[in-house]
């Protein structure tokens, strides 16, 4: 067993580690190193309801932690049911007489545009704020991210004022329109992972279509979409239109999705969790439901892949942001006949991984998000070695990143999402079975299938039970992509026009047409 | 006799800007560049007739340079290889540039066009740059499919920008205009060559100055001014132009199909002339009525395809409609357009003057009744009074003609079939009217037109997401609309094989 080359705390729940030298060519940090302390103000910790910074009903607050250390950056109000309401009340009345719905498109659209221009213009601040809750590296929300974020705002600000409805040909003399209305008040419950893409994946399609918004954050990370939303405000979006409440899931995500005055949830997040907030939907008021949940995404090398750029878009596809992707490439198939090489060169590659710091450059792992997240993927460090596969790296507690081998199918680290930095590596040899054990799995987020011939690429494309399949690449998002989940990875799709799909309500107009010239 | 209409000679207390004409020669690959002659030509204000400024005139020669520039921009350049999303961002910053400039433009179309100033500065530019922006929104937004296919292939159609497209724009509405074409035709990932009407040259070259400022590549945008028998006909002759969209007269839209037709077969579309029917139930309130058709037919001083110059009146409120809207008619201002208080500004030149002073003495010797205008107005520049005639029959010339012009032929009809039988009844098909308060009538009626727009209970409902374009001789294609994005892309269909498909 070899132990990782760079160490790096992962979340404590007490005290505080250091870094330690890696030896190897490209360092992440020096011994003894404090955390680098971001210099970013902490502007916004209230909730934000009708227009306002307010503080939790009970008064309450809870702590957000900086995961390299597991120390408090700051408390921040703790929302719950009472703030729930009063969030869907302003929601439901901005809705229901405010100007938002009742404003052209265009101008909806011009509030849009002016809010990406100030997350470009705060994108420095945003970064900061962002991978201090986080832990996920500078470099890759400043680099990456936020750019993104504004680009997605500025996606659905162009369909605004483009949402079409049909007209359609009935069988006899009457004129059919289908209008696509705003659904009205939609509740939103976003993950740790992604914190800032995840806001603007809901909140901007949503609003492009003339809705309000109640969002509950993760209580992992509640700072960035506190921020960002009084970006909005001053961009010029009406009070109640997006209201933001910190919180836990049991009290405040609950009361939203049993809420009988939303008209629609959206939730990204685990499997177990979706299957809480769908049952709770349905004992409500039956408001339509979208899930974006786990998932365990096949990575399928073919014999005939180029072995070093396989090698590298594998690592990628399982260790980006520090593994806490619902469509990481989790389970690596490569086949038998490049499989020892391949072996080979992705230890080296993972032993290679910059660990540290994320506020460093040059780092490409931060720490997990909490020593909650921190513990399980341990345990599933643990469960891999315990049943036999063979761990090639990583896998310490400091290191934290496993890379194992010769695991089989049903070893829970091949079966269950761990949703941490580890590499699980299975050999196949024919592409009907790799199909056929890439689509065991109760997920079917995401697929990445690595080969030169065409014909393969289509048929894996085709067969695979994924909701997106990556063709010689993997992780590419757009905001024009549609991504979502088959079986149980979720239920509906995000981006793209079918984002607005969830936001819409269908009505259907209909009236007779009497000495009609044609039908 | 119909009253004179007041007009205001006199400078009333009213600003005119100072209006600086920055740019004079061709926008050629970037750079503002004499004609490859050197020739000049004028253009003028038609409030004076006098000339406002010499203007490089490009002809052939100089299509041949821009066309050049356009395919290299097109086949080699960044503007096609760019995604959506950065045309898009490049097409923003355009639409921002623009709306910093809303007077000056508005100002360089009325000295040129004569169109109101007001108008112009508070809604012909600011809805221009609405456009623009809702093509910009557009330009990440165009898909193709994945097909069914019936055989066991995948297949799935590319749309891909045409290419170099040629755009021959007319004067009525200038800027409006330049957006109407340009706006889709950029978002596409097209290179453009514009040649702008000759009458009204002076918006495009100051838009093209603004577009470079935006970022758009050089080459990806070419403006040309000249003459239609010149350079309009190198454009639709061009055997290296992919596509030509032409917006003006029927007569001319001919030419341009069949110079395509016999050059390279490049698909054209067509925005032509109309002569719109606007028909007024006897359910209607009949003052707003009567001010839905005075805004039809004279908005603009009647220079706009989609006038509604045909009035169709029922007959039980025909005789209080033909009383008021005389009344209207006559209470309107004509005179600079520059004044605020203004209603309707000189006709563009002495051309259409002349024409439209034609079209009203056929009128009279047709045997229509004149009961408003008829006469020219004042005794400078082209001026013409608000003209309004009764008693016509179908097949009048002025019933038929696009006179484009501010000219009413103002008719009585009885039955609901009656109406559209002569709603009809014309060569044209751009757009029309229907006041009634009766939802099957509008249904109807709206549905037994045949015209590309159908206005109830409004008029000139001009919106950037709804498809504009006409019937029969009014031409073929759309502007605005996602649809106008269609004229500047091809369709392309990919097919594979596919072989195991778990599903076909």
């Amino acid at each position: 067993m070899y132990k990782a080359r760079a160490l790096l705390p992962g979340t404590l729940l007490h005290g505080r580690h250091r870094f330690s030298t890696a030896p190897a060519v490209v360092t992440g940090a020096a011994p003894n190193d404090e955390p680098i302390q971001p210099c970013v103000e902490i502007k916004h910790t209230q909730l934000l309801i009708n227009g306002n910074f307010v503080d939790a009903a009970s008064g309450k607050t809870f702590s957000t932690l900086d995961p390299r250390t597991g120390e408090a950056i700051a408390r921040v109000a703790e929302g719950d049911a009472e703030d729930i309401n009063r969030a869907v009340a302003a929601a439901r009345r901005a809705f229901d007489e405010g100007p938002w719905p009742r404003m052209s498109a265009y101008e909806r659209c011009r509030v849009l545009l002016r809010f990406a221009d100030l997350i470009e213009s705060h994108a420095e601040e945003i970064a900061a704020l962002e991978t201090w809750d986080s832990g996920k590296p500078l470099e890759q929300a400043a680099g990456a991210e936020v750019p993104m974020v504004a680009r997605f705002v500025r996606y659905y600000a162009g369909w605004a004022d483009k949402i079409h409805g049909l007209v359609v040909p009935a069988d006899g003399p009457h004129h059919a329109q289908v209008l696509h209305e705003p659904i009205g008040v939609a509740g939103q419950i976003i993950p740790w992972n992604f914190p800032l893409l995840m806001f603007a994946w809901k909140v901007a399609p949503a609003l492009a279509c003339g809705n309000t918004v109640v969002l509950k954050t993760a209580e992992q990370t509640p700072l960035s979409a506190l921020y960002v939303a009084s970006l909005l405000h001053e961009a010029g979006v009406p009070e109640g239109v997006l209201n933001v409440i910190s919180g836990f899931g049991p009290t405040a995500g609950a009361a939203l999705c049993s809420h009988m005055d939303v008209d629609k949830l959206a939730f990204t997040g685990s499997t177990g969790t979706g299957k809480i907030i769908l049952e709770l939907a349905a004992r409500s008021n039956l408001k339509p439901v979208t899930l974006e949940l786990g998932g365990k995404s096949p990575f399928v090398v073919m014999d005939d892949a180029d072995v070093d750029q396989a090698v590298e878009l594998a690592h990628h596809a399982v260790f980006f942001n520090q593994g806490q992707c619902c469509c990481a490439g989790s389970r690596t198939f490569v086949h038998e006949r490049v499989y020892d090489e391949f072996v080979e060169k992705s230890k080296a590659r993972a032993l290679n991984r910059v660990v540290g710091d994320p506020f460093r450059k040059g780092v490409e792992q931060g720490p997990q998000i909490d020593g909650e997240q921190f513990k399980k993927i341990l345990q599933y460090v643990k469960s891999g070695v315990d049943t036999g596969a063979t761990l090639v790296a990583g896998g310490e507690r400091v290191g934290d990143r496993g890379f194992y081998v010769h695991p089989t199918d049903e070893m829970k680290i091949a079966q269950e999402e761990i949703f941490g930095p580890v590499q699980t590596i299975l050999k196949f040899r024919g592409v009907e079975e790799v199909m056929r054990r890439a689509n065991a799995t109760p997920y079917g987020l995401a697929a990445g299938v690595f080969t030169r011939s065409l014909d393969v690429a289509n048929t894996m494309a085709r067969a695979l039970r994924a909701g997106t399949v990556w063709i010689n690449c993997y992780d590419v998002f757009d905001a024009a992509i549609p991504f979502g989940g088959f079986k149980m990875s979720g239920v509906g799709r995000e981006k793209g026009p079918y984002g607005l799909r969830n936001y819409l309500q269908t009505k259907s107009v209909v009236t007779p047409i009497r000495d009609a010239a044609w039908l | 006799m119909a009253g004179a209409n007041r007009s205001s000679e006199k400078h009333e207390g009213f600003e005119v800007p100072k209006v600086d004409v920055k740019f004079t020669k061709l926008f050629i690959n970037g750079q503002f560049v004499d004609a490859v002659s050197g020739k000049t030509f004028e253009t003028r204000d038609p409030r004076t007739g006098e000339v406002i400024a010499r203007i490089a005139e490009g002809d052939k020669a100089d299509i041949d340079l821009a066309v050049k520039a356009a395919r290299e921009a097109f086949d080699n350049g960044p503007w096609p290889r760019m995604s959506g999303y950065e045309r898009g961002r490049i097409l923003h910053r355009f639409a921002d540039i623009v709306e910093q400039h809303v007077e000056e433009l508005a100002a360089l179309d009325t000295m040129d066009a004569g169109k109101l100033f007001q108008v112009g500065k508070l809604f012909d530019v600011p809805s221009s740059v609405q456009l623009l922006r809702y093509f910009a929104g557009a330009a990440d937004k165009v898909h193709g499919a994945t097909l069914k296919m019936s055989q066991r292939m995948q297949g799935y159609t590319l749309k891909e920008p045409v290419g170099v497209v040629g755009h021959i724009v007319p004067w009525n509405y200038p800027t409006t205009m330049f957006f109407f074409k340009v706006g889709p035709g950029l978002a596409a990932g097209c290179t453009v060559v514009i040649k702008p009407a000759e009458q009204t040259p002076l918006s495009a070259l100051f838009c093209a100055h603004l577009a470079k400022e935006a970022g758009v590549p050089d080459g990806v945008l070419n403006v040309v001014p000249g003459f239609g028998a010149t350079a309009g006909a190198a454009i639709a002759s061009h055997m290296d132009i992919d596509k030509v969209s032409f917006t003006g007269s029927t007569e001319v839209g001919r030419l341009v199909m069949e110079a395509a037709a016999k050059s390279n077969l490049k698909p054209v579309s067509l925005e032509l002339g109309g002569k719109s029917p606007v028909i007024v139930f006897d359910d209607a309130d009949v003052d707003m009525a009567v001010n839905l058709a005075n805004m039809a037919t004279f908005t603009n001083k009647g220079e706009i395809c989609v006038a509604g110059t045909r009035i169709y009146v029922q007959e039980g409120i025909y005789d209080t409609f033909v009383k008021k809207a005389a009344e209207v008619a006559k209470r309107s201002v004509v005179g600079d357009p520059f004044n605020p208080h203004v209603h309707q500004g000189p006709q563009v030149d002495k051309d259409q003057y002349e024409k439209i002073l034609k079209y009203i003495d056929m009128g009279k010797r047709e045997g229509a009744t004149l009961v408003a205008g008829g006469k020219p107005c004042g005794n400078k520049g082209y001026y013409v009074e608000p003209t309004i005639f009764t008693d016509v029959k179908d097949d009048m010339v002025i019933a038929q003609d696009e006179i484009f012009g501010p000219v009413m032929a103002l008719m009585k009809f009885k039955t609901v079939e009656e109406a559209i039988q002569k709603a009809n009844n014309t060569r044209y098909g751009l757009a029309a009217g229907i006041v009634t308060k009766n939802i099957d009538i509008a249904n109807t009626v709206s549905r037994s037109i045949r015209a590309g727009a159908i206005w109830i209970n409004c008029y000139f409902a001009f919106e950037p997401d709804a498809p504009l374009g006409g019937y029969k001789m009014s031409g073929f294609g759309k502007d605005m609309g996602m649809d106008s994005l269609d004229k500047y892309l091809q369709t392309k269909t990919v097919v594979t094989p596919l072989y195991n498909s778990p599903w076909l």
